[in-house]
């Protein structure tokens, strides 16, 4: 059973030649069942990739098949088998292949394609490691875990001083599209935004009312100030909005200023006020980026282990051939074996029952014993080595030749 | 066979001081090196322990190098509680080389090796030394994550672009996990300090040790009541902390010149 990845993404094709192909999850299903047609197919489509994976004994016809199916002569196609293909699906899953590295959102989408494909022995391991092994990077590497945009750094660096953000109260001074995205950011992870405040009152309730706070008055927040554990600013003010002398002591209270306006809206000064931490968009930034090279760090360790995941898949995939001519081979010794046994049957009549088993058993083990380096060989030969090793116990043990030699063993009797 | 288990102990502490401090520069695998290191060596130092145990006549830990043994231990038995947390490893960069230094030293200065027969009744000795060491090991925990919180709020106020590159617990976290150190390990500190005074002979002098092991009493009680009282937290409560630790450390000293002498 050969495996063929045909697809496209975002490294070989623009937006414009993505959409043509891209499915939603139905129509990838359904697209998996039609070309699965009893064998096996799994189709992962994504905004930035279109993948085809099929197990199938032939695959030429397969790589044409899911070819056609992708509209192929219009747009660009690659084609990958067994273990590049494995591999490649292997980086997908850890966010290997992904536009920022080790983004999270691409382990569900291999999940829910693999779930929704026509899997059968092949697809069925290939995808259960591939969603190992995207665990597995982002268990023993940080790929994923640093931020990769402005408002995510803010989320994370609030973390990093208030550990859980929930039940941590968030003041936006600004009502715009950028203190939106930054509340969107803390409120996933559990901050509350608990007072909205803008030059433009109608504003600040539409936004207020969106996160279930309250919109306060822009000259009336020091009270918001004093309880706010995380401060957003992002106004068009020309002038600074807080100024230390604004703000409230803390007593040992943290409270973390996020300034996402330019011209800045918080007075520099700020950030020197005890327990007060202060970023403005360029510190943010500079987050940003020194955690997107920490991501393209952790990928090199990750290349690693999806390559050695791809390795085991390889391994898996050549025992496949070997499988069957051990279990002829155990066949054929267990009817040689028997066979013997029941022509002696009447040299044995004497035998007491105790006896007769010792005898079963003892015959049994020489048996076992005999077959079990040539069958541990055979499995590491075919895993290293190829079919060459199979072909040529198939050929010592004369395996699959049973049908046709024991008619010609009875004629010559 | 005591000094036989030192070797393996030493070595695995020292594995796990360096395998924590790849692991700051690249988190991954060698965090959890340096975890199995911390594991092992306390393991085999608590075999080193209990060999000692079996083969002392009284209480097997009555000098200074043997106390520091048994400090480490503790302080090294205290970490393991959640210093094996990924998030909390930096933690062994400051816990891990000291437990490794200090048990190099109490070999140096014969804390591995069996002692004679102690001059003091075991149960004093194991409430009084005991209570000590397990105080002063909990303080020692407390003084790293009191440096951990100062190094991480320094890098917030810094504005430094790495700071999410360590994952180290949040500031408000460590914090709170240095004042529920000191609330735990003072109350034992009292209680060995207790143990000890019931020793004393009705007029007998006080001597510097004791001053000194008051003095430490009088800082962790004044940073507990302050935190607890009056919320009084962040970096005056971390320095607090950690001057409060630098006389445990100079009571240690003075250990080996005063009731170990």
């Amino acid at each position: 059973m050969n495996l063929v990845l045909v697809g496209t993404s975002h490294r070989l094709a623009p937006v414009e030649v993505r959409e043509r192909v891209a499915l939603d999850l139905d129509g990838a299903a359904e697209l998996a069942r039609r070309l699965a047609d009893g064998g096996e197919a799994v189709c992962l489509s994504t905004c930035n990739r279109t993948e085809l994976y099929l197990a199938h004994q032939d695959p030429d016809l397969a790589e044409r098949l899911a070819g056609a199916a992708l509209a192929e002569g219009e747009i660009e196609l690659y084609r990958l088998r067994d273990e590049a293909a494995a591999l490649h699906l292997f980086r997908v899953a850890a966010g290997l292949d992904s536009l920022v590295p080790g983004e999270g959102e691409i382990l569900g989408q291999v999940r829910a394609a693999y779930e929704s494909g026509a899997c059968g022995p092949v697809l069925d391991r290939l995808f259960r490691q591939a969603l190992h092994a995207g665990k597995k990077v982002r268990a023993e590497t940080a790929i994923g875990e640093s931020p990769a945009s402005v408002s995510s750094a803010a989320a994370a660096l609030a973390q990093q001083v208030f550990g859980e953000l929930d039940g941590c109260r968030v003041l936006l001074v600004g009502a715009g599209d950028v203190s939106e995205l930054a509340a969107r950011s803390l409120a996933a992870r559990g901050a509350s935004i608990s007072a909205v405040t803008s030059r433009t009152q109608e504003r600040a309730e539409a936004l207020a009312a969106r996160f279930g706070g309250q919109a306060v008055a822009f000259d009336n927040i020091e009270g918001e100030l004093a309880r706010a554990d995380v401060v957003v600013s992002s106004t068009s003010d020309p002038g600074y909005v807080l100024n230390a002398e604004r703000m409230p002591e803390r007593k040992g209270r943290p409270l973390f200023v996020i300034d996402l306006a330019v011209p800045r809206d918080v007075e520099p000064a700020v950030a020197d006020l005890d327990d007060c931490y202060l970023y403005d968009v360029d510190d943010l930034q500079a987050v940003v980026s020194e955690s997107l090279s920490g991501r393209w760090r952790e990928a090199a360790r990750a290349e690693s282990m999806v390559a050695h995941e791809a390795g085991r898949f390889r391994d898996w995939q050549a025992s496949l051939d070997v499988v069957p001519a051990i279990a002829s081979l155990r066949e054929r010794a267990e009817s040689i074996r028997s066979g013997e046994l029941a022509k002696a049957a009447g040299r044995l009549d004497g035998l007491s029952e105790s006896e007769r088993r010792t005898v079963e058993s003892l015959t049994t083990q020489i048996v076992n014993k005999l077959l079990h380096v040539p069958i541990v060989r055979l499995k590491e030969a075919a895993a290293t080595e190829g079919s060459g090793y199979v072909d040529a116990a198939r050929h010592l043990f004369g395996l699959g030749e049973d049908e046709d030699a024991a008619p010609g063993r009875k004629s010559r009797k | 066979m005591a000094e036989l288990l030192f070797w393996p102990a030493l070595l695995a502490y020292g594995e796990a001081a360096f395998a924590y401090a790849g692991d700051a520069r690249h988190p991954g695998s060698l965090g959890r090196l340096g975890t199995w290191g911390v594991r092992v060596g306390w393991l085999v130092q608590t075999a080193l322990l209990v060999a000692q145990a079996a083969r002392a006549d009284g209480f097997p830990w009555d000098t200074w190098a043997g106390s520091l043994n048994l400090f480490v231990w503790l302080v090294v038995g205290a970490y393991l509680i959640w210093g094996c947390r990924p998030r909390y490893r930096l933690l062994g960069l400051v816990v891990m080389p000291l437990a490794a230094l200090l048990l190099a030293v109490s070999y140096a200065a014969g804390g591995v090796a069996g002692s004679g027969k102690s001059g003091y009744s075991t149960l004093f000795l194991v409430l009084h030394v005991g209570l000590l060491l397990a105080g002063f090991a909990g303080l020692t925990l407390a003084a790293a994550l009191a440096a951990l919180y100062l190094w991480q709020e320094r890098q917030l106020k810094r504005r430094s672009s790495t700071v999410l590159r360590f994952r180290a617990p949040s500031l408000v976290t460590l914090e709170s996990l240095v004042a529920r150190t000191v609330a735990f390990s003072l109350p034992v500190l009292t209680l060995g300090m207790a143990a000890g005074f019931a020793r004393l002979r009705h007029g007998s002098d006080l001597d510097p040790l004791i001053v000194l092991t008051v003095l430490t009493w009088a800082v962790y009680g004044a940073f507990l009541a302050l935190r607890f009282g009056v919320g009084w937290r962040g970096r005056r409560a971390a320095y607090t902390a950690l001057i409060g630790f630098a006389l445990v450390i100079a009571l240690q000293l003075s250990l080996q010149t005063g009731h170990f002498a």
